[in-house]
């Protein structure tokens, strides 16, 4: 089972990942977006982590709805409400138990992701961090280890596709060829989840 | 209607200069208009590009008069932000709307159209309507 005490890492975790990768992240964002995603998604996560070390919420879905509603205050751009969105809706979706078991948390990430998708009108295949998102979600009834490798290769795949959502909409086919930043930092969030359950698998 | 109950409009863009501008022209062809409550929510609170929940929210409190708040905005990540504050409950006024109009025009019907006291349901309306109006 899953306690507060293991989101609270989780989303420490994605703070640290999001840290670290936040020049490749606004790399990324450069050719096809306006170049800020890194930064501005370091920004959220690090008001994330000091408002968890304020607050302390103690049930697992207290943590992910402080923490989503953190990020569409702090964030900026439109990464902002769209993660915001995922982790209030998953943190909703849990409830207020004070543990949940890896299929809860399945579940409610699935209803995380259906909120993503509603709110900015993407599926899979538009190149977007749902391409990532989808699959993991998918892969997470069998295994933490699985939903990372399978956001990695959904975030990969996104390099050839052409982008129908969001600025990198408006470049056409110019955008083929770049893998979707989006896709990219979903993909840190899954690894972050990974990393969180088995500590010593991976080193993120 | 009198004034205190007249709606309110926000105007959400990625930048604080467009924001500004925007209600700064709307309020002037408004003329009498000049009366409802117009607030710019332009950027980011450090002055940067992008899109603040926190100025977001400020702007649809302080032009809530009692009878609804329109909100109009730019692109896609002001969209995003005021559907998840709306989405929110308890961040914006109680009869908010996002209102599915083009920035500058519709701002001016907007802002025209409630300086008429009507209420929020038609000032929507005449926002919307503006997509109506072609240029070539």
């Amino acid at each position: 089972m899953l306690d507060a005490d293991f989101f609270r890492r989780w989303m420490t975790a994605t703070a640290a990942s999001v840290e670290r990768e936040a020049e490749r992240l606004t790399a990324l964002d450069s050719p096809i977006g306006d170049a800020d995603h890194g930064s501005n998604l370091r920004r959220g996560f690090a008001a994330v982590t000091a408002v968890l070390e304020k607050e302390a919420p103690d049930t697992p879905g207290a943590v992910l709805v402080l923490a989503g509603r953190q990020l569409i205050s702090t964030v900026g751009g439109a990464s902002g409400p769209l993660y915001g969105t995922l982790l209030r809706r998953t943190g909703k979706a849990l409830g207020d138990a004070a543990e949940v078991s890896e299929a809860q948390l399945g579940d409610a990430l699935r209803a995380g992701v259906d909120a993503v998708m509603t709110l900015g009108g993407a599926a899979p295949g538009d190149k977007t961090m749902i391409d990532a998102l989808v699959p993991a979600v998918d892969a997470l009834a069998e295994s933490f280890a699985a939903a990372r490798v399978a956001a990695e290769e959904g975030a990969s795949a996104t390099t050839p596709l052409q982008a129908r959502k969001g600025r990198a909409s408006y470049l056409g086919e110019r955008s083929i060829g770049h893998q979707d930043p989006g896709a990219t930092s979903a993909a840190l969030l899954i690894a972050a989840l990974a990393a969180t359950a088995d500590p010593e698998a991976a080193d993120v | 209607m009198s004034e205190e109950k007249r709606v309110g409009i926000v105007l959400v863009s990625h930048s604080a200069a467009v924001a500004d501008s925007v209600a700064e022209l709307a309020r002037g062809l408004a003329g009498a208009g000049a009366s409802v409550p117009v607030a710019p929510a332009g950027g980011t609170e450090d002055g940067g590009l992008g899109t603040s929940a926190e100025l977001i929210s400020a702007a649809a409190a302080s032009v809530d008069r009692g009878a609804g708040v329109a909100v109009l905005t730019d692109l896609g990540s002001a969209v995003l932000t005021v559907k998840a504050l709306l989405a929110e409950g308890d961040e914006l006024p109680a009869d908010t709307r996002l209102v599915d109009a083009p920035f500058v025009e519709g701002a001016v019907a907007a802002v025209v159209t409630a300086s008429t006291g009507a209420d929020l349901t038609a000032v929507a309306a005449a926002a919307s309507e503006a997509y109506s109006y072609r240029k070539e």
